[in-house]
């Protein structure tokens, strides 16, 4: 089916509508301590292909730290202190997510930031991966963005509220649908 | 706003088949548009993923360990006020690369109905019986084989709403960390030989009947244990491999 030597991968299924108390989890959304020097928030709200709130999706986040890092930490689940640049939120009944955090340093010189983010819903037969880019610098020179039609950069790159928070809506479908990213290899 | 008359079985089987009969052979990735399964109609993407070759952060897994999960979560059934209801079950196998090489130290979560086929979820409004015993939520850390362990009860099958007297079949959800942050992956593992598979459109958004198969658990007599508990084996592929990550596999 693949070629030589490859297993053939198990298929994905939809997260379905019953996964709140087994997935999210107290320090989910607050991969470092609210109120903590440097901590901004990332919030926004999933969208359907008709334009309502999403109220049963789970976001993951994958970062690296104010210094580009990225932490290979245990304890997501039980944070204790330690910035492991991985988080999880559900969204509320309005479709909203929101997780408290630091902003990701570019991983290399001249590179931009973003954070990893993969979705999941009831009604989303896969997980879909995308991007959540942070404002500012190094978006003209990404490989990522540069191969994207310009009316279209725009749903991988967050906003900046007058409180510094990032504010980044997700569309699963239609008008400014974000864009979602295949891996090669992982077809 | 009138409701809309749901759809019968026979015409979610019908949409079922016709979209099997169009699709190409050796599609074994799971169908984001797949209308049968009604919530998926304005939840899917309409245009093509980019493709991308993972940077940094997107080669680098979430890492969990023994400061995350105690190894009690892996036994679903215990419970301080008592034993859960229903046929007490173990489930096992291997979290594996597409190379077959292990994943170790890796989170696995688990979630699923009792055995009434109910949830403890708020939003389930299936009539049959809470357990006061059963919570149903459990995770795991895999062992250095890539090997996880649960002891639970067998869910039970469920009514939903996408169609007039749909019924999921009976299922266990699991949810899986790889090597890289691109192997994610949340699935369900079904049980074997279940009269609701051909009827059920989220088993059914996989065209591909091979595909299918791989997330249907084995029954297996050397993991059921004397006088305790039935054993099933289910082992779980992610997509690419470790280290490797462009190789020349770019093809598909």
């Amino acid at each position: 089916m693949r070629e030589h030597g490859r297993s053939a991968p198990t298929p994905g299924q939809t997260v379905g509508p019953f996964f709140h108390y087994a997935l999210p989890y107290d320090d989910g959304p607050r991969l470092a301590p609210a109120g903590a020097p440097d901590t901004i928030r990332l919030h926004g709200t999933v969208y359907d292909g008709a334009g309502a709130p999403v109220p049963d999706a789970l976001l993951e986040v994958r970062q690296a730290d104010t210094s580009g890092r990225v932490p290979a930490t245990e304890g997501s689940l039980r944070r204790d202190g330690r910035f492991t640049g991985w988080g999880r939120a559900a969204t509320d009944r309005a479709g909203r997510y929101a997780f408290t955090t630091v902003e990701p340093a570019p991983v290399r010189d001249g590179a931009a930031a973003y954070f990893a983010v993969t979705v999941f819903a009831r009604g989303l037969l896969d997980r879909v991966f995308t991007r959540i880019y942070v404002p500012g610098r190094g978006l003209e020179d990404d490989p990522l963005l540069g191969a994207l039609p310009a009316d279209r950069r725009g749903t991988l790159i967050a906003m900046r509220d007058s409180d510094g928070a990032l504010h980044h809506d997700i569309r699963l479908q239609g008008e400014g649908e974000t864009v979602f990213l295949a891996f090669p290899g992982h077809e | 706003m009138w409701p809309m008359t749901p759809a019968t079985q026979r015409s979610i089987s019908d949409e079922i088949a016709q979209l099997h009969a169009a699709a190409q052979p050796g599609e074994t990735r799971t169908r984001l548009d797949f209308a049968p399964y009604r919530s998926s109609v304005l939840r899917h993407p309409t245009k093509a993923p980019l493709t991308v070759d993972p940077e940094e952060v997107e080669l680098a897994a979430p890492v969990f360990g023994q400061s995350d999960v105690d190894p009690t979560e892996a036994d679903l059934t215990l419970h301080p006020q008592g034993e859960p209801i229903g046929e007490r079950m173990v489930v096992t196998g291997r979290v594996l690369d597409a190379d077959g090489r292990p994943v170790r130290g890796q989170l696995v979560e688990i979630w699923q109905a009792n055995a009434a086929g109910r949830y403890v979820h708020k939003g389930d409004q299936h009539p049959a019986p809470l357990d006061p015993h059963f919570h149903g939520a459990g995770r795991c850390l895999t062992d250095g084989e890539g090997r996880y362990r649960f002891t639970t009860i067998k869910p039970g099958p469920y009514p939903w709403r996408n169609h007039d007297n749909a019924w999921r079949p009976a299922h266990i959800h699991f949810s899986l960390f790889g090597h890289e942050f691109t192997q994610r992956l949340v699935t369900q593992m079904y049980f074997p030989g279940d009269p609701l598979f051909p009827l059920d459109p989220i088993f059914q958004s996989i065209t591909d009947e091979q595909a299918r198969q791989r997330l249907i658990a084995t029954y297996d007599h050397d993991v059921t244990t004397h006088e305790w508990a039935t054993g099933y084996s289910w082992d779980i592929v992610l997509t690419g491999s470790h280290a490797t990550p462009m190789e020349e596999d770019t093809d598909a």
